[in-house]
């Protein structure tokens, strides 16, 4: 940072001159105008609409109050934040505290049995958020692990997209808030342990997740599929390459694009339906947040409700990112615009 | 007796909504080892259709081909294809997209270290190991059909196919091909059959040119024989009488005598054009 400021200041006046006669230049117009586009008209944008919600929210009264304005989600997301780092504290003093006792009890006598208890607090919104990313990537996962072989297969066999296009095509639109009923009595009938690796609750909602996320990765992967350039398909024949070489050689690396396409809509449908799932089906993650928020109905739940909506609005778009990264990152036509 | 290569009384019939459409009737054609045959025609007459039944990419409903005497019926690495557009793996190196290739054909024939000096020495011919990194985009489109061409050779094929090799180039790459490709065949002296548009590229290349009657039902029409000398110089040939007249030869056949097909056996196919018959994209050509 330090060498960052020192550079700015070596070169502070020469920069100035350049901007300045950049100003002077004929093209400023041109170039000003391009520079607004990209920066400013969303910011304006930002600007009109945070202050369209601080007046309208004002005029809206609800049983809990006024409806929450910019000004009092921001400060519930400090609170938010300050809680979490609160209850961090309590934590590592929780541990620090145990560890003195046990070395205790070791001095006296090296034989004791020593217990060591893990802290049960209540979870912060920032724990939360990681059990939504962990019970969304779980459940993502599953889906795109059979979505994928199943792509393929419908996509290299026409005769079996025919007999399995309808059921895909009526399962596809079905609402997560449908599935979640069957998924519990299900989870519950068949998931019985006395040594449960996972709670039921997050048993469902990943699988509510994979459920609903399945379809788009398997659409696009057929189509991805069966889109394979019909001359590669004709150089494989002549290779006689078996089944599997076949697949790995010449038809993932072709419909890759398409698969990625698949996998993006999916994660993005698998977040939404997360939330839902979540609320439901009583998963320590943000569904849950906002649900106990609700039922709270404390003056500042809505604006704590308002807080999730941005986080959740915040860390869908980061997944996206991160996705479309990935895809660039593996795909073999760096020409390709991806958006 | 018996010949390298056998086309027998080859006939195709797709079906289409309009009935069948008969688009090769009886052809027939017999191949020397080493021997290097053109098929010229016009669009749609069914060479491309002939290229693919040799190749075994598409099944004769009538007679059948014949390499060394044994019946051909699937493809396979001993009848390599060059296709027009190149049918490079768009994803892997110059090196790669041969590389592949020899490891299939090799895999159990030649060692690791055979097997990347084989793909090298492929390149070589082509004039290629410069690039051996880049990628299909990256390269010109004579470049990405040299590598086609060294793929293809890379499988040392019984018979070479081209399909319109070099039909989607300039003319000048175009010409720097032709040469490419006259000395690399008077190194290896492959049985080749290839398919043009160009009458000059097929006399300057061919030992024969096969002259394809117009479709439906299309079938051999002319077969000349080029007698000139090799190696062959396309400036010296210019001024030459015999090009010259194999080149009118050629010419006339397409401009005068393609309105007379030979035969034509239903006059239900007559009516049909292929153009616009669909499914029979691949035939066309």
């Amino acid at each position: 940072m330090s060498l960052l400021l020192a550079n700015n200041r070596t070169f502070g006046n020469t920069r100035l001159d350049q901007f300045l006669s950049y100003l002077a230049s004929e093209n400023t117009g041109k170039k000003f105008s391009k520079i607004a586009l990209s920066l400013i008209v969303p910011l304006m944008a930002l600007v009109i609409f945070l202050g369209l919600w601080s007046v309208g929210a004002k005029n809206v009264q609800t049983s809990l109050g006024v409806l929450p304005g910019p000004a009092q989600v921001w400060e519930q997301s400090v609170v938010l934040y300050q809680e979490h780092i609160a209850e961090q504290e309590k934590e590592s003093k929780f541990y620090e505290r145990q560890e003195k006792r046990n070395a205790k009890k070791l001095e006296k006598n090296p034989d004791a049995k020593v217990k060591i208890r893990n802290y049960t607090g209540p979870a912060t919104f920032f724990d939360q958020i990681l059990t939504s990313l962990y019970t969304v990537g779980i459940g993502f996962l599953i889906g795109s692990i059979i979505a994928i072989p199943i792509g393929i297969m419908l996509g290299m066999n026409s005769v079996l997209y025919k007999a399995f296009n309808p059921i895909i095509q009526i399962f596809k639109p079905v609402s997560p808030l449908a599935w979640l009923p069957i998924v519990t009595m299900v989870v519950s009938a068949l998931y019985v342990s006395d040594d449960p690796m996972f709670s039921k609750s997050f048993l469902t909602s990943a699988i509510t997740v994979t459920l609903c996320s399945l379809w788009p990765t398997i659409i696009n992967t057929t189509v991805g599929v069966s889109g394979v350039s019909k001359d590669l398909m004709n150089v494989s024949r002549v290779l006689r390459l078996n089944w599997v070489t076949k697949t790995i050689k010449i038809v993932l690396p072709s419909s890759l694009p398409m698969i990625f396409t698949g996998l993006r809509l999916s994660l993005g449908i698998g977040w939404m339906v997360l939330i839902a799932a979540e609320m439901l089906a009583q998963n320590p993650g943000l569904g849950k947040f906002v649900w106990d928020e609700f039922q709270n109905g404390s003056s500042n739940s809505l604006a704590r409700i308002m807080v999730a909506v941005v986080a959740i609005g915040l860390i869908g778009f980061m997944l996206d990112r991160i996705m479309l990264m990935l895809q660039k990152w593996l795909s073999w036509d760096k020409h390709a615009v991806l958006r | 007796m018996s010949s390298y290569l056998n086309i027998d009384h080859v006939s195709i019939t797709f079906p289409t909504d309009n009935g069948p459409l008969n688009v090769l009737d009886n052809v027939n054609l017999k191949m020397k080892q080493g021997e290097f045959v053109s098929l010229i025609g016009h669009s749609g007459c069914g060479k491309s259709t002939v290229l693919n039944i040799v190749a075994g990419l598409l099944q004769a409903t009538k007679g059948g081909v014949l390499l060394e005497n044994r019946e051909v019926n699937e493809p396979g690495p001993d009848r390599a294809v060059i296709f027009q557009n190149h049918s490079l793996m768009p994803w892997l190196s110059v090196y790669d997209n041969v590389r592949l290739a020899v490891d299939q054909v090799f895999k159990r024939s030649k060692s690791r270290q055979e097997r990347h000096e084989w793909t090298l020495h492929n390149l070589e011919l082509v004039h290629m190991t410069h690039a051996l990194d880049r990628k299909p985009d990256e390269i010109s489109g004579g470049m990405k059909q040299r590598v086609g061409i060294a793929r293809a050779l890379a499988m040392e094929p019984k018979v070479l196919l081209m399909d319109e090799p070099f039909g989607a180039l300039d003319s000048l790459t175009r010409t720097h091909m032709q040469d490419s490709l006259m000395e690399i065949q008077s190194d290896l002296n492959n049985t080749v059959i290839m398919i043009t548009h160009d009458v000059d590229e097929a006399v300057l290349l061919s030992d024969r040119i096969v002259m394809m009657s117009n479709g439906p039902s299309a079938t051999v029409g002319e077969i000349l024989d080029i007698e000139l000398e090799r190696p062959r110089d396309r400036l010296s040939l210019a001024e030459d009488p015999k090009f010259n007249h194999y080149r009118a030869e050629v010419v006339k056949f397409l401009h005068e005598r393609h309105n007379q097909p030979v035969r034509v056996d239903s006059d239900s196919a007559k009516e049909l054009d292929e153009e616009n018959v669909p499914g029979l994209r691949l035939a066309a050509g």
